[in-house]
Order: C-alpha cells, then structure tokens, then sequence
C-alpha cells in the first residue's frame, strides 16, 4: 500500500512542482507588481490609475458582450442544422468549421482589411452600382465583425458535440407525447444543449474581451481596448509594468466573475466542459 | 425548411472562407499590392524560400511545437495517471482547480505573468536576456499541459481499475502494468492530447509574444509583417499552412474512417 502511494507521488510530483512555478507563482508576482511601486515599495496607486482606463474596461465588456451574443445566434441554428445531416457529412463539415481555427488568426483578421478596406472589395464592388465609398474599416462594427469570425468555431463546436450526444429517444419520446416541433426545440433540445452554449459563451467571451490584435488592426487607433492598454503599457518599458500589472489583474477578476456568473447557470459540475 | 437550412450553412461556410479565399486569392497576385489584382505570379511563393528570417521562425516554430507537445504529453499523461489514483478529496480539487487557470484565463494574463517571473528569475540569475528559447518553449509546455491532463483523465476514469490490480497480481512490475495495460486504454486520450498540445503551440501568438525575446517564431513573423504594410508574400506563407493544414486534417479523417470501418467489420461476425 505504502509503495503504491509513494510511486503515485513519484509520478504526480513533477506536475504539481511544474504548475506551482508556472500557474501560481507568476499570478502572485503579478499580485505583487501590482501593488507595489517601480522601486518596490507598497502602494495602491497603480489601482487608482484604473479611472483612467474605465473607459476601455466599458467598451471591452461591452464589444465582447455584443460579439458572443452574435456568434451564439448565428452558430446555434448552424449547430443544430449539423446535427440533421448523414454522419459522414457531418463529418467533413466539421473539419470545414474546424480548419480556419488551425490556421494564423493574425492573417485571418488581417484579410478583412482587404475586404472592408475604403479601397476593398465590398466597396469596389457597391461603387460599380455608384455607390459609396462606405467606412467600413475603424468602427466598432469593424472590430465586432473581427471578434465573430476569429471565435464563432469556438461556438459552433461545443454545441454541436452536445446536440449530437443528445439521446434520440428523448425527441421520440416527446413527439409521442404530443409536442410539436417547437415545443420539442423549447422543452428538450434547448436545456439539454446548455452546457454545450455555456462553454461556447466562455470560449468566444474571454478571448474577445482580451483581445489587442482585432481592435488594433481593424479599429484602428480609435478604440482603445483593455487588451490594448495593457499591451501598450509593457512595451513602454519595466516603469510601466506595475500599472500594466494591475490592469491584468482587474482584467483576471473580471473575467472570473463573468465566468462564476456563467457558472451559476449550468447545472453540471464535471469540472468545466471543453471541446 | 431543408432548403433554407442548407442554405444557412452554405451562407456561415461562406462567412468563414470569405478571407481565407481572399488571401489565397491575392497570394498569386504580381503587385506587391493586396487590393488590386493586376497578374498571376508565383513569385511570392518562390521569394519565402529565399526568406532567411521566415525559414528561421519556421524553424523555431517547429521546434518549440515538437517539444512542447511531446513533453507535456509525458508530463501530463503521468500527472493524470497520479491524480486519478489521489484518494484525497480536498488535494485533488486543488490541483484540478489550478489546472484549469491556464484554460480559463485570457491568454494576455497568462502571457504577461509568465514574463513577470522569467524576467524575475533572470535578474536573479544575472542574465542580460532572460526571454528566449527556454522561455518560450516552458510558457508552451505550461498552457498544453491542461489540454493534456483533461483529453487523458476521462480515458483514465472509463478504464477498469481491476484490469491494473489483474496484471500485477499476475506478476507485472507497476511500470510493466501501466505500459501492458492502462497505456493501450487510454491511447486515443493520449493522442487526442498530444495533437492539441502540438496545434495550439503551432498557432499561438499572445503567450508567445510575450516570453519569446528574439527567438521569434511563424506567428510573431507575422505579426510584425501586418505591423508594417502586408506584401503578398504573407499571405503566400499562410496559404501555404493553410494547404499543409487541410492535408493532415484529410489524412486525418481518412484514417479515423478507415479503423472505425475496421472496427466495424470485426465485429461484426
């Protein structure tokens, strides 16, 4: 018994001595920068810089707020029609949703540019009918449109894997029951396939209220993200990491409050849900 | 209703594909412009193998994917095997918990608190760079190693725990029982892990940019070509990942239908 235990150590130890320095220490030490001073001393100031940046936090909430709901409407029906089709289509269309996923997301919002652009295709084409040319790139809308199309795979897929575990005889069961096909969505796709939206929100929500690469190619200068902010304070040099510090973690906490929210929504507790 | 819903999929396919066929689009362009299409040209393509830094990034990319994938799926497969046998309750929410914050939190915070503690161990240490390879490919290590853990524990929970006991009592040392018995079961977790470690290191820009110092790899390549004004040539480069991509994912599924036809007609006598 006594031997089991110990190999059992033996091969868990290296993990939880590798998570320790490398989950939990770099998360302290950002504590620590963020309440202290470039010298080292202990301040709270940094955290009274962040009136400064109420204004980023507002439109980040505000923009991924607008970006997940989006995604969710238009990935939810998607999802469900996937579940509808024979087996080796279902297949190959989810390798069709999944491929743009493995490739660079830089280039991927990068391309918009030539599709959004005053000079771009959807405005060259409007000024063959005469015309525009209308301002498509740096608006918020531009930056929306980026945030749905990096993330929706990241909907589309945890639905879908829930939509098609769902057990069939349960939609037989309500159909012999009497329920029509709106009731049938309504009382048992709908709450069975929460878990699947739940994990969906949090995958689109967390990368788009942190992002700096979508607002800053397709927003331009104009929409100053949190991601931005903190981005642009670390490059300023070693002064500014006690600022940039503390803007991550009110970032982190943000999050982990959206994310307990969420939580407090879905009823199954296996410990997180992915793909 | 079947109609319009073909229709829908058509129409989120198209929305997804609309700049990845753009950017194939103008990869062939002869202008260095990426708005007006004014000649086909292979020229792009043929300039990246010239491209010292590009092929260089390549190949840090490379590297630092193998490895990090490679080692935290031993790391991680070993983790899972030790925190499936943990009896306590209470340590082993603890590590599930810390195990999830890489996962959950945004790529920006794990980034910079990782480059927080190498820029720390570096003063420490006395070192004029402290980003660099070995900090890159650690901060990779650290966020695969959740994707690990979690695509092996449930594998791990659906083998029968008696099998183990079995083989030892039949005389297998712990290390024979584990790489006899418990590795055949939880194979497909392990591989499952193992790719996902490997195409999130391959694809992943913020946590790089961050603990990367001058060892840049294809992504941050790339970021710094979108900084300045996008020549063809970085799309010629994406297209051809893309194209690399969409073959493994065909061979891929190819033999995921092959074996599960296998598997079909084994059991079916």
């Amino acid at each position: 018994m006594n031997k089991k235990s110990l190999g059992n150590k033996l091969i868990t130890s290296p993990y939880i001595v590798w998570a320790a320095i490398f989950i939990v220490v770099p998360l302290v030490i950002m504590l620590y920068f963020a309440f202290t001073d470039p010298s080292g001393a202990f301040t709270a100031e940094n955290l009274s810089h962040l009136g400064k940046y109420k204004k980023a936090f507002g439109l980040s909430i505000l923009y991924a707020a607008i970006a997940t709901v989006i995604t969710l409407v238009l990935a939810y029906p998607m999802a469900y029609f996937m579940t509808k089709l024979k087996i080796s289509s279902q297949r190959m269309l989810l390798l069709v949703v999944m491929l743009p996923m493995w490739m660079n997301f830089l280039i991927r919002t990068y391309s918009w540019i030539t599709i959004l652009a005053n000079t771009g295709i959807i405005n060259t084409l409007l000024g063959k009918f005469g015309i525009g040319p209308v301002k498509l790139m740096y608006t918020p809308g531009a930056v929306i449109l980026g945030m749905v199309y990096d993330f929706i795979p990241y909907m589309i897929l945890p639905i879908y894997s829930v939509m098609s575990k769902l057990d069939k005889s349960l939609l037989e069961a309500a159909e012999d029951l009497g329920s029509n096909s709106f009731t049938k969505f309504k009382r048992v796709i709908l709450p069975l396939s929460r878990p699947g939206v739940i994990s969906g929100i949090t995958m689109v929500f967390v990368p788009s209220v942190s992002t700096f690469y979508i607002s800053q190619k397709l927003g331009g200068n104009k929409t100053l993200l949190i991601g931005d902010a903190i981005e642009y304070l670390f490059n300023l040099g070693p002064d500014y990491y006690n600022v940039a510090s503390a803007l991550s973690m009110v970032l982190m906490v943000m999050i982990l409050i959206c994310m307990f929210i969420m939580n407090r929504f879905s009823d199954d507790d296996d410990g997180g849900v992915i793909i | 209703m079947k109609a319009l819903a073909r229709l829908y999929v058509a129409l989120i396919i198209f929305f997804l594909y609309a700049p990845v066929l753009v950017m194939i689009f103008f990869s062939f362009n002869e202008s260095s412009s990426v708005w007006v299409f004014t000649g086909f040209s292979f020229d792009w393509y043929t300039g990246l193998a010239t491209d010292v830094t590009m092929l260089n990034a390549l190949k840090h990319t490379l590297i630092v994917a193998v490895l990090s994938a490679v080692i935290s799926t031993v790391l991680g497969t070993a983790a899972a095997v030790g925190i499936t046998a943990l009896r306590n309750k209470f340590s082993k929410k603890i590590i599930m918990s810390v195990t999830q914050i890489p996962m959950m939190n945004a790529d920006i915070v794990t980034g910079i608190s990782l480059m927080l503690l190498f820029i720390f161990i570096g003063k420490l240490l006395g070192l004029r760079e402290s980003l660099g390879f070995l900090t890159v490919l650690t901060a990779h290590i650290t966020f695969n190693l959740p994707y690990v853990i979690l695509s092996v524990l449930p594998k791990l929970r659906q083998t029968d725990a008696s099998l183990r006991e079995a083989a030892l009592d039949l005389g297998c040392t712990p290390l024979q029982a584990f790489f006899k018995v418990i590795m055949p079961a939880i194979s497909t977790g392990i591989i499952t892990g193992f790719i996902m470690a490997f195409t999130l290191s391959l694809d992943d820009f913020v946590i790089s940019y961050f603990t990367c110092g001058h060892y840049q790899t294809l992504p941050i390549i790339i970021y710094n070509m979108t900084k300045k004004s996008v020549t063809p040539d970085t799309y010629a480069l994406s297209t051809i990942i893309f194209a690399c991509v969409f073959a493994l994912l065909i061979m891929y599924n190819m033999l995921q239908t092959k074996s599960e036809s296998k598997k079909a007609a084994k059991a079916q006598p």
